[in-house]
């Protein structure tokens, strides 16, 4: 009966035992996601002040690097993978990652919402001022 | 009969299912459970990000984020949280491998480059309130002061909790209990810097793009 029929802790990389983990083949794994990361956060603050880029585009590709750098850290970082002893540490990020975007997208959505429908107008306050 | 003859076909290991063989060992109990507590730390962030993304325009006529934010010291700080993220991936290894030097340095790497930027945090903060942007000014700078002053706190109390850990692994060794909690350590630590990924785009990036 191998070990691997439970699922990984989090932080450890699957199929190999932690007490297995080869010190380079780690470090390798560690400085590819480094090497991402840093490449990523020079694009984001490059797109951030070139003007080659469509201005009005701009906002998109941040979120689109942003979300890309934390995918990189995920894994090369926290070692979180598809594999099929990583399972429960991903059903438990997907249920995290549902929960932050109703938070986000709900609260944005509303208070944009109430914004919009609820500032008072000109011709009403016309109105409430006549008498 | 037919059943009782696939039965005896089947190897009897491929039917144990994860629930017959006990639980788990206590790393992995410990590390999901924290990975949970990590993600609901994140939720919580996520409330405090949505605050900001509604209150980021309502600076009621006070200093606005394209006045206020330095890029130039963002990129130090993210500069210096990455490569902090970094050493302490280096530590976990040393750890693994059980090599006191290695994760002695890679505790000292982690803890200066997070200590620098906290420094760097806190310089800039003070900036700020020295030019009148504190935190009552608007619901801008509240939301600010909240969302990036929560992410300093946790890795003030990451920076203590690292202390913590190199006092308990030089008095007990990589003890099985010591070595969960670092490996906890860096879950957190890691989880701090996929945070401040989204503070430094939306914060400093995004708000002050014209």
């Amino acid at each position: 009966m191998s070990e691997t029929r439970w699922d990984v802790a989090p932080g450890d990389r699957p199929a190999v035992p932690a007490s297995e983990q080869t010190a380079s083949s780690g470090l390798l794994v560690y400085t590819i996601g480094l090497l991402l990361a840093v490449i990523l956060t020079i694009t984001s603050f490059w797109v951030a002040n070139t003007s080659m880029i469509w201005a009005p585009g701009v906002t998109a590709g941040l979120a689109v690097l942003a979300i890309a750098q934390m995918g990189v850290h995920l894994v090369f970082f926290l070692h979180i993978t598809t594999g099929p002893d990583s399972t429960n540490n991903v059903l438990a990020l997907a249920f995290g990652v549902l929960i932050a975007f109703l938070v986000l997208a709900g609260s944005l959505v509303i208070m944009a919402n109430l914004n919009t429908n609820m500032m008072p107008h000109p011709e009403l306050m016309n109105l409430q001022m006549q008498r | 009969m037919n059943i009782a003859v696939d039965m005896d076909a089947v190897d009897q290991g491929e039917l144990l299912s994860a629930s017959e063989m006990g639980p788990a060992p206590k790393r992995i109990v410990a590390g999901y459970g924290f990975w949970i507590f990590l993600l609901s730390d994140i939720v919580m962030f996520s409330a405090l990000f949505a605050s900001y993304a509604v209150l980021a325009k309502a600076t009621a006529g006070g200093p606005t984020s394209a006045q206020l934010f330095d890029q130039r010291n963002a990129a130090i700080e993210t500069a210096f949280l990455l490569l902090s993220s970094y050493s302490c991936g280096l530590m976990s290894l040393a750890a693994n491998s059980r090599q006191y030097i290695g994760v002695f340095l890679g505790a000292l790497a982690t803890f200066l480059l997070g200590a620098a930027f906290l420094g760097l945090e806190l310089r800039e903060f003070h900036g700020m309130i020295a030019l009148g942007a504190v935190p009552q000014r608007s619901a801008f700078l509240s939301a600010f002061f909240t969302l990036v002053g929560c992410h300093g706190l946790h890795v003030a109390l990451g920076l203590g909790w690292l202390v913590l850990m190199m006092l308990q692994l030089s008095t007990r060794g990589f003890h099985p209990v010591v070595t969960r909690r670092l490996f906890c350590f860096s879950l957190f630590w890691h989880a701090l810097d996929i945070v401040w990924v989204l503070i430094f785009t939306i914060v400093y990036l995004m708000g002050v793009l014209p």
